[in-house]
């Protein structure tokens, strides 16, 4: 008997469960793309048949760090950078919960950087939703790993003299088996790549352009955006590596350009995840060692047994 | 200096077999009825470099090093460089030999590999003239050809015991039973045949002179040879832990990887990641979603922890770190033990902390508060650290077998059921009251684990109401910052009125001078301590486990009983002595410091010594590279 019973629980879900009944105010500005974010999860986890108490989502700082107050799953609102870990832990200890990680660009890609690299690398069978806004919104604007080459803040008063990372790209180099970009003035295309995310087993990772319209007004709103899949001017195979390697590459170059392409961009079905290759060289059990320690009858090895090799 | 102890001292290069044989060797003293302890002392080098392993045994109780030591051997370093040049380190092949014969007591005992060692080398440092005015007796043995003509040089350790055991007149049962138990074959056949070579020729070649033999000695119990970070992570499975994350650091990693190694056979997760940012945030993660985990690191990687240990405090999300201290600061002596990490233990993180800290002082200690610290952790939901030292972490010695028949404890402490969660608090929207300050017992409030049902909530870094949302409500502020630091009141009650002392006393209860250490220096301190009652000083001693919450009573209890008292420690700036004034905000008027911080820890010589200073009326300085820090006022 399980002692997660919200877990795997098979009824009718209406995605208003997934609303808090006593609802804290969002402190997101009007017309801020973190709703849209929002509004595609909410319509996701009842399609994909997820229960508000079988999910745990895991947040970082910044305003995207505030979805799990509107969000009513288990919710982790973790600091600055570190959501992945305590993501990814939280599935080692019950592989039966379904994870979602989430946090801004400057928490994913510049603080949390080295975490996102690892997490990727091992593919952790997550969900890993970056609101990506190509700033630093909550703490009034300034330059972010993902702004464009020459982008004017406070902290870079004569315009940045980097270049913004590649977020797709170092996904892909990294490990990440699943790699989306959508936006969040494309509702319909989000709902149903955080669905295709959350059912991939394995490191789904989803770059979701937020636009700012307080903090980041020079930029664009993310409109007119191109789903690659749709669009006839693209052309190539989502699960050949190389293919993917040079659309994303393609695409990070023409956004600062104005040019929005969204769509999937990597699918690897084949890679097992790490909870597949952590149990098969017999280092994760095959119960979730969660539910040991509510089970009256586990039994427990002791360090007495042990005392053999030091006598 | 009780002549009826062995101090054993092999020295070689790093990745000669200095540890595994030495290992072995203390095995069969133990085996054979003696307490042994042992101390290691090696370089940050992964070959070469001057190593050594001491092994104290006697028919009594050891709880320390020695003063000096009374036989070595000198294997020489096999992996030395440059030995014929002038390099920047000097000859090292020699320096086995060379850098040991300063703690070397009279009438000890010499054994080189001349076979490794030349003798233009011997000349060079004036062995001979040494060694009379010392009353040393060598014994040059080609230990490198003995095990050259049975065996392979590698070997050579082998024939050093082999010579040990018939210069002591040992019995060879026990190491070849060892050997037996460790190898198989050929290679066991040479060993053997080394050993018994070395033994016969040993006792062919030499007329013996000296005193020093084995002592004789007896157990009534079975005992096992455990090290300081065996007993931790032995402390962690009883308790039920059965995660781990870190990251390799000397010298915690010997926990990491004790832990590591047992985990998969008894069905736990360990977990070696990117960097202790993640290690760290791992076990609060792994904790969060209801498994007992821990996760730990020395000086530079625990810094790196600060951030997911207070994320741990404000979300009361419980879980164990151990910080394994070596010198500092920055990378500071890596494989050097030094109790400088104490402020930062109790410090490093923002805002008002309310964490829980023990140092144990010996093997049993390491054990039992590790259980502890996991007792607490889960009950009270809080981060519990286990603050010790290289020293603790590589020193070996002899407990009881039966000490760890114990029962598992894998409960969750105050973590409810879903039965639980029917009848607990919640919001109107059906959000349970995971941080509800008003039925709480002690600062506690109860929790919930995800995918159980009807227990979801937000857990937030950021100040939170009761179902977890982020709150900025001055009178919720209060009602929560109240609650969360009345755990550590409600703790600091439990330890002093519910559980037994984790604080250590020695020595004679009527004395009016006192000596108070912590953590790892313990076994030191107390051997000084009886040393100095026994030449008819009358002295008590207090080793303090409880770094936070503090033992105000029972410290204050201590000092006001003695006039005057000496605060030992392995550290430079007097951390525990600053922790101590700060927690009774008296004493200091009392309090003198003797302070060491040069990479060994302290004999227990020394601390006679510094009490002699201290009450010395002229100005006397300590021989001992030490530092007394006066009382205030003096």
């Amino acid at each position: 008997m399980s002692a997660f019973n919200a877990i795997g629980e098979d009824r009718e879900i209406d995605r208003d469960e997934f609303t808090p009944g006593v609802e804290p105010q969002p402190t997101w500005c009007p017309g801020c793309g973190d709703f849209g974010v929002l509004k595609s999860l909410k319509q996701a986890l009842p399609e994909v048949g997820k229960t508000p108490e079988e999910v745990l989502t895991v947040t970082g700082i910044g305003c995207s760090g505030k979805l799990n107050s509107y969000l009513d799953t288990y919710g982790f609102h973790t600091i600055h950078g570190r959501s992945l870990p305590v993501a990814r832990a939280a599935k080692l200890a019950n592989t039966d919960l379904e994870v979602i990680a989430a946090g801004g660009d400057g928490d994913g890609y510049g603080i949390g950087g080295n975490h996102f690299v690892h997490t990727a690398r091992e593919n952790h069978d997550m969900t890993y939703i970056v609101f990506n806004n190509e700033i630093f919104g909550l703490t009034k604007g300034q330059t972010s790993p993902t702004s464009p080459k020459g982008h004017k803040s406070k902290t870079q008063p004569s315009g940045s003299a980097k270049t913004p990372i590649r977020p797709l790209s170092q996904s892909l180099t990294s490990g990440a088996s699943y790699i989306a970009r959508t936006a969040a003035v494309n509702p319909n295309q989000a709902k149903e790549i955080i669905a295709e995310a959350i059912e991939h087993d394995g490191f789904a990772h989803v770059d979701f352009l937020t636009q700012c319209p307080t903090w980041n007004k020079d930029a664009r709103q993310y409109v007119p955006y191109i789903d690659v899949q749709e669009s006839d001017d693209y052309d190539f195979d989502v699960t050949d590596r190389q293919e993917a390697a040079e659309m994303m590459h393609e695409t990070e170059d023409v956004l600062n350009e104005g040019t929005v392409l969204t769509g999937r961009y990597y699918v690897d079905e084949d890679r097992p995840s790490y909870q597949e290759e952590k149990a098969a060289v017999g280092e994760l059990p095959e119960q979730p060692l969660a539910e040991r320690y509510f089970d009256e009858d586990a039994e427990w090895e002791r360090s007495y047994d042990l005392l053999e090799r030091h006598k | 200096m009780s002549s009826d102890e062995l101090i054993w001292r092999i020295a070689g290069g790093s990745g000669d077999g200095i540890d595994s044989t030495s290992q072995n060797f203390a095995k069969a003293l133990m085996r054979s009825g003696l307490d042994v302890f042992t101390h290691r002392h090696y370089p940050s080098r992964i070959r070469g470099g001057h190593t050594y392993v001491e092994i104290r045994a006697a028919d009594h109780e050891v709880q320390s090093r020695g003063d000096g030591y009374n036989f070595l051997l000198s294997l020489g370093d096999s992996f030395a460089r440059n030995p014929q040049e002038e390099a920047y380190y000097g000859n090292e092949e020699i320096k086995p030999l060379s850098e040991n014969l300063d703690d070397l007591r009279e009438g000890g005992i010499i054994v080189y590999d001349e076979g490794l060692i030349s003798d233009e080398d011997i000349e060079a440092i004036d062995l001979e003239a040494r060694a009379e005015e010392n009353d040393w007796h060598v014994f040059p043995m080609d230990l490198r050809g003995l095990a050259r003509e049975h065996g392979r040089e590698v070997m050579r350790n082998t024939a050093g015991v082999g010579v040990t055991a018939a210069l002591l007149d040992m019995d060879l049962e026990h190491i070849e039973d060892l050997m037996s138990d460790a190898m198989g074959g050929d290679v066991l056949e040479s060993n053997l045949e080394i050993l018994h070579e070395a033994y016969e020729t040993t006792r062919e070649e030499y007329e013996f002179e000296h005193d020093l033999r084995v002592p004789e000695g007896s157990h009534e119990t079975e005992q096992a040879l455990l090290s300081g970070s065996n007993a931790i992570a032995y402390g962690a499975i009883d308790a039920g832990c059965r995660f781990i994350s870190g990251y390799p650091m000397t010298p915690w990693t010997d926990v990491f990887t004790i832990l590591s190694q047992n985990f998969p056979d008894m069905g736990g997760i360990s977990e070696q990641v990117e960097d202790e940012i993640a290690a760290a945030a791992l076990a609060v993660g792994a904790s969060h979603a209801g498994v007992k985990a821990m996760s730990g690191s020395s000086g530079g990687g625990f810094a790196l922890m600060s951030e997911p240990l207070g994320l741990a405090e404000m979300t009361e999300t419980p879980v164990v770190l151990i910080e394994a201290m070596r010198a500092g600061p920055s990378t500071g002596m890596p494989t050097k033990p030094e109790q400088a990490d104490l402020e930062h233990v109790l410090y490093t993180s923002q805002g008002d902390s309310q964490r829980v800290v023990f140092a144990p002082g010996n093997i049993e200690e390491a054990y039992e508060q590790t259980r502890l610290a996991f007792d607490i952790a889960w009950d009270y939901q809080i981060p519990a650290i286990i603050v010790y030292d290289q020293k603790l972490s590589g020193e070996n010695t002899n407990v009881d077998v039966e000490f760890f028949d114990r029962d598992v404890s894998p409960d969750l402490g105050s973590t409810l059921t879903e039965a639980e969660l029917r009848e607990a608090a919640h919001d109107n929207s059906g959000k349970f009251k995971r941080f509800n300050y008003e039925d709480a017992e002690n600062g506690v409030a109860s929790r919930s684990i995800p995918g159980q049902k009807g227990g979801r909530y937000l857990a937030t870094g950021n100040e939170h109401s009761p179902v977890g949302h982020i709150s900025e409500d001055p009178d919720n502020r209060v009602a929560q910052m109240d609650r969360r630091l009345e755990k550590l009141e409600s703790i600091r009650e439990e330890l002093d009125e519910e559980r037994e002392s984790t604080q250590t006393y020695f020595g004679d209860e009527t004395a009016e001078y006192g000596i108070i250490t912590w953590g790892s220096s313990q076994g030191a301190v107390e051997e000084a301590v009886s040393r100095l009652n026994e030449n008819g000083h009358s002295v008590k001693g207090l080793s303090v486990s409880d770094m936070m919450p503090f033992p105000e009573a029972e410290v204050t209890d201590f000092l006001e009983s003695v006039d005057e008292a000496l605060v030992v420690e392995m550290n430079a700036t007097a951390q525990f002595r600053g922790l101590l004034q700060k927690e009774l905000g008296r004493f200091g008027e009392k309090l003198t410091s003797l302070l060491k911080y040069n990479g060994n820890p302290f004999e227990p010589a020394e601390i006679v010594e510094g009490y002699e200073v201290n009450l010395a009326d002229e100005d006397r300085e300590p021989t001992a590279q030490v530092r007394i820090e006066p009382a205030a006022g003096d």
